[in-house]
């Protein structure tokens, strides 16, 4: 928000909440914060369905039976180091640095898209064996749930390749900057909840 | 040199006028590799009380979000971060609302159900 | 090729429904003739259609929300004359499955079309205002979160011409929601609609939060907000975090009815009861989204019309946290009879009686601020008292269904039925009544007829008590909810009663437009040419009726609350220097059509998915991502005011009268 031009000029001690409006960046941020909070809120009532319903395998395969812990390590680390290299790639825009952010933007494609080949796997070696989502309401609980992560993580890379095409279109300018940022934040927080996932259902399984 | 103070708090993550060592980062990285290698281990192994597993797990995966919020968010409780903290706060509470009042109710609710066998017979 | 579409479900032998039909597309196309006859379709797209202009918005919801009142309201009046004629072995005039989508409908369209852009119209016109900046955080994002809702409003009036309507209540629980018991296309109306405006509702969440948390005039810290700033704080907050458990839970019966999952289905191993848990969890909050911003409201026009500072303010502001934090955690006193154990129902009973304790420090603080003032006895303050004694009663009913033991004999009885109207009707429309003649004239420069005000008032209040009086008594004497007979023929002069009441209530919503019209007529006698026609305390009067798209030319330093009233002390009691006036050009969001195309996809996409038309599902998902990524490279996206439009608004912020 453009305060009519002024330059608003505060004396010390003045706390933030009194400063007038934030510039558009922090106004960006924060409303796209909360709507990571949101998600975050949607993924937990998809956790609460998985918790009450994880037992009710209807004399079908059980999480037990199913879950190979070894994949599970692996797509976690794919994604851990993902947001490692968006980590840098959020810095690079900081420095208006092209080439490392193509370097470590396309490195986080790869990375998150062998985390979703690895996840696609799992889901038509489960379907294949006859335990696909309708076949239980722990099953439904369970696709719905890691299905879901995997819907943002897809939606996520496809957000990242429209990024990298408006950096090369439009280059750096504060709009471009932001989104990037926000990115950056959209990604970690599909990493948090992963931590969940990985925890409550693969590694809760007794 | 301290901060440029801006108006209303920064926003959360990585900011256009400051950046953040790409230490914190790497720092990040291994402690989420440890905790991780912890929680694989803490799911397989016998050296540990077998009730108290469930309760390493979250603490592990807690720890883990909070390395996450710490070092890839720049998340504090810094007055220049208070908003991006309490809403972050405000969402948790809540998630646990969500996923642990669930829990207890249905919990609750499927135990004070009839027996199958019983609620079957009434079908007839 | 038109999946399960076809002539078939337009309902050619329900008479009511397509008089209804006839009536209704005669009515859209007699207006839209008159619009193309005099031209003004360049006028609406440029000024209302694409506008970003939160004030803009917030009437256009408000618009909505009056127009779906009249839907809704004609389910309610077609279910009390059913009930007043179908007593004992009379069949009444509305066949069963009829009457199972009316009350559906009426619930859906009540709390979601007409409560929620009502409530949500009002802080978007307001809030900017008050908290004196230009315009909300997402100005853009406004605008889709209408259009959205604008969708979700299209769906379900389609469903009753063409298909059919959910039969399972406005919540629609399984197992009778899931696809083995509600086969039709009635439910699937009912969940795409509510998804594609619960997304608009969320968006709106997120956008006003941010505006109240970030962009504040200078100086205003936040105990310096007016209390309505708070209250909407707390509503907003409410819907950021209830929202997504309405998205993922219907999402979870989606998938259950598309896709052979078993989430809440009776077989293998599927549990409704989860559903009632997860909907509550979100529908409990949900009242209280619809209800904070009214006690703001209430709040601001007590304080203006009693010329007195609201007493409290921090308690208020305590007050308002709260019961946005507490609201979270009552909600399993809706489902109290499902069976939980004595411990869990008493937590959540006792839970529900501590909520009513920082309402009642609200309703104190608006007594205590009417003692003492000089009260101005304007509409406003008419539906202000109305409200006090109303929610005050429904209030007490519902502490009183808080205690498990009497819940289990009133639950979804008549009485449960009588105390949420009592409330909602009493809390929620009586504010938006008040909120509706208190910033009309700030919105169109000229003030409403007071005395048909009244009237309308008096319709309202008379015409509640009326109507819903009789179902406490009728719930005390065991009538359950939902009855499209009964055999009780004892019942039958209550409910007689009860309709009487809907008619009465019919007259005030006649009045209102009736209202709207003579003051249109009449605008040049009432005009508000000071900007300030109700002597206010708050930013949003120190600019002219109606504010320029740019609201304030020179952004308002704030040094305590109430500022304008603060301003207007202090320079009627020195010489104030008056700050220099503002010389150069604005910035603004420029308009934009990207809401109303991107609703337009979501109402083909939802309808598509409630057809099962595979193919303008996919025509619908493209089109609206296609709008999206053209707006994503959108780059002159401000417009520039030049500064001598500017100037002609230029005023100082406070005007003696000359």
């Amino acid at each position: 928000m453009s305060a009519a031009g002024e330059v608003l000029e505060f004396g010390a001690g003045v706390p933030l909440s009194e400063q007038g409006p934030a510039p558009t960046r922090v106004v960006a941020g924060f409303g796209f914060w909360l709507f990571l909070l949101s998600d975050i809120i949607l993924f937990s009532a998809l956790f609460a369905a998985y918790a009450v319903l994880s037992g009710a395998s209807a004399d079908g395969p059980t999480a037990a039976e199913l879950f190979d812990k070894k994949h599970v390590f692996l797509e976690t680390l794919c994604l851990l180091a993902s947001s490692v290299t968006c980590g840098f790639g959020a810095l690079a825009v900081v420095r208006s640095d092209s080439r490392a952010l193509y370097l470590w933007m396309i490195a986080t494609l790869v990375l998150g898209a062998a985390f979703l080949r690895l996840e696609a796997s799992e889901f038509a070696r489960m379907v294949a064996a006859g335990a696909g989502p309708s076949h239980s309401a722990f099953l439904s609980a369970f696709f719905a749930l890691v299905g879901t992560h995997g819907l943002h993580v897809t939606l996520g890379l496809a957000w990242l390749v429209i990024m990298l095409l408006q950096a090369a279109t439009l280059g750096f300018q504060p709009m471009v900057a932001r989104r990037f940022f926000c990115f950056a934040l959209f990604w970690h927080a599909l990493d948090i909840v992963w931590i969940g996932v990985f925890t409550i259902v693969y590694l809760g399984a007794h | 040199m301290h901060p440029q103070s801006v108006p209303q708090g920064r926003a959360p993550g990585v900011d256009s006028h400051e950046a953040h060592p790409g230490r914190s980062y790497l720092i990040g990285l291994a402690w989420a590799l440890l905790l991780t290698l912890a929680s694989f281990w803490a799911a397989s192994t016998h050296s540990v009380y077998a009730p108290a597993v469930p309760v390493l797990l979250a603490v592990l995966a807690i720890a883990q979000m909070g390395v996450h919020l710490a070092f890839f968010l720049h998340i504090s409780s810094a007055p220049d971060q208070a908003n991006n903290f309490l809403a972050l706060l405000f969402g948790l509470f809540i998630s646990g609302l969500v996923v642990f009042g669930s829990l207890v109710i249905m919990t609750n609710l499927n135990h004070m159900m009839m027996p199958m066998d019983q609620l079957m017979q009434m079908q007839r | 090729m038109l999946g399960r579409l076809s002539l078939a479900a337009i309902p050619f032998d329900q008479p009511i429904v397509m008089v209804t039909c006839g009536t209704v597309g005669a009515v859209l196309v007699t207006v839209m003739a008159l619009v193309t006859f005099k031209g003004w379709w360049p006028y609406l797209w440029r000024e209302w259609i694409t506008s970003v202009d939160h004030k803009r918005i917030g009437v256009m919801y408000m618009i909505l929300a009056l127009v779906m009142l009249v839907r809704g309201f004609s389910d309610a009046i077609m279910m009390r004359s059913q009930q007043a004629l179908a007593a004992g072995h009379a069949a009444g005039y509305l066949p069963p499955e009829h009457f199972d989508q009316i009350f559906s409908a009426h619930g859906t369209i009540m709390i979601f079309f007409v409560a929620m852009p009502f409530v949500i119209g009002l802080m978007n016109f307001a809030l900017p205002l008050q908290l004196g900046v230009r315009d909300v955080a997402f100005p853009m994002l406004n605008s889709v979160s209408f259009w959205l809702t604008a969708a979700g409003v299209l769906l379900v009036n389609l469903s009753l011409f063409v298909g059919e309507f959910a039969r399972t209540g406005w919540l629609a629980y399984p197992p009778l929601s899931e696809l083995a018991y509600s086969p039709g296309v009635g439910v699937d109306y009912y969940l795409w609609s509510l998804q594609i405006s619960g997304l608009g509702t969320l968006l709106s969440g997120i956008n006003l939060t941010t505006t109240i948390l970030k962009l504040r005039a200078p100086g205003m810290g936040y105990m310096r907000m007016p209390v309505f700033c708070w209250t909407a704080l707390a509503s907003n907050l409410l819907i950021v975090a209830a929202f997504p458990v309405l998205t993922a839970t219907f999402g979870m019966l989606l998938l259950d009815r598309y896709c052979g999952f078993h989430f809440f289905t009776n077989d293998l191993g599927g549990n409704p009861m989860m559903y009632i848990n997860l909907i509550w969890i979100w529908g409990h909050p949900e009242v209280y989204i619809l209800i904070l911003p009214c006690f703001g409201v209430f709040s601001e026009v007590v304080a203006t019309f009693s010329g007195k500072p609201l007493f409290g303010y921090r308690s208020m502001v305590l007050a308002t946290m709260a019961i946005c934090v507490l609201s979270f955690m009552v909600w399993l006193h809706h489902f109290f009879t499902m069976g939980a154990s004595a411990g869990v129902n008493g937590f959540f009973g006792i839970m529900s009686m501590v909520i009513a304790v920082p309402t009642g420090v609200k309703v104190f603080n608006w007594l205590f601020t009417l003692y003492g003032g000089r009260v101005r006895f304007t509409v406003p303050i008419y539906w202000t008292l109305g409200f006090i004694v109303t929610f005050v009663i429904g209030g007490m009913t519902g502490v009183l269904q808080a205690i498990p033991p009497a819940d289990f004999v009133l639950h979804n009885s008549l009485f449960l039925i009588a105390h949420f109207h009592n409330v909602i009707i009493g809390g929620v429309v009586f504010g938006v009544m008040a909120g509706y003649n208190y910033w009309f004239p700030k919105a169109f420069g000229f003030k409403l007829n007071e005395p048909l005000g009244k009237a309308v008032f008096w319709c309202w209040f008379v015409g509640f008590y009326l109507a819903f009086m009789p179902l406490y008594a009728l719930g005390l004497m065991g009538a359950t909810r939902r009855m499209q007979h009964y055999p009780n023929v004892h019942w039958q002069p209550l409910m007689v009663v009860a309709f009487c009441g809907a008619v009465v209530i019919f007259c005030g919503i006649a009045l209102t437009v009736v209202q709207l019209a003579v003051s249109i007529r009449r605008r040049d006698r009432h005009r508000d040419l000071t900007g300030d026609p109700w002597d206010g305390r708050t930013l949003e009067w120190s600019m002219p009726s109606p504010p320029p798209a740019w609201n304030f030319t020179h952004l308002p330093r704030v040094e305590q609350p109430d500022a304008f009233w603060a301003a207007k002390q202090a320079a009627k009691s020195s010489q104030v220097p008056e700050r220099p006036g503002y010389s150069g050009p604005i910035h603004m969001p420029r308009n934009t059509p990207i809401g109303i195309f991107i609703a337009f996809f979501a109402f083909i996409l939802g309808f598509a998915l409630i057809w099962r038309i595979d193919w303008l599902a996919v025509i619908g998902l493209v089109g609206a991502l296609a709008v999206a990524l053209r707006q994503f490279w959108q780059t002159g996206r401000e417009v520039e005011i030049p500064a001598e439009e500017v100037a002609a608004f230029e005023r100082p912020t406070m005007r003696e009268a000359a």
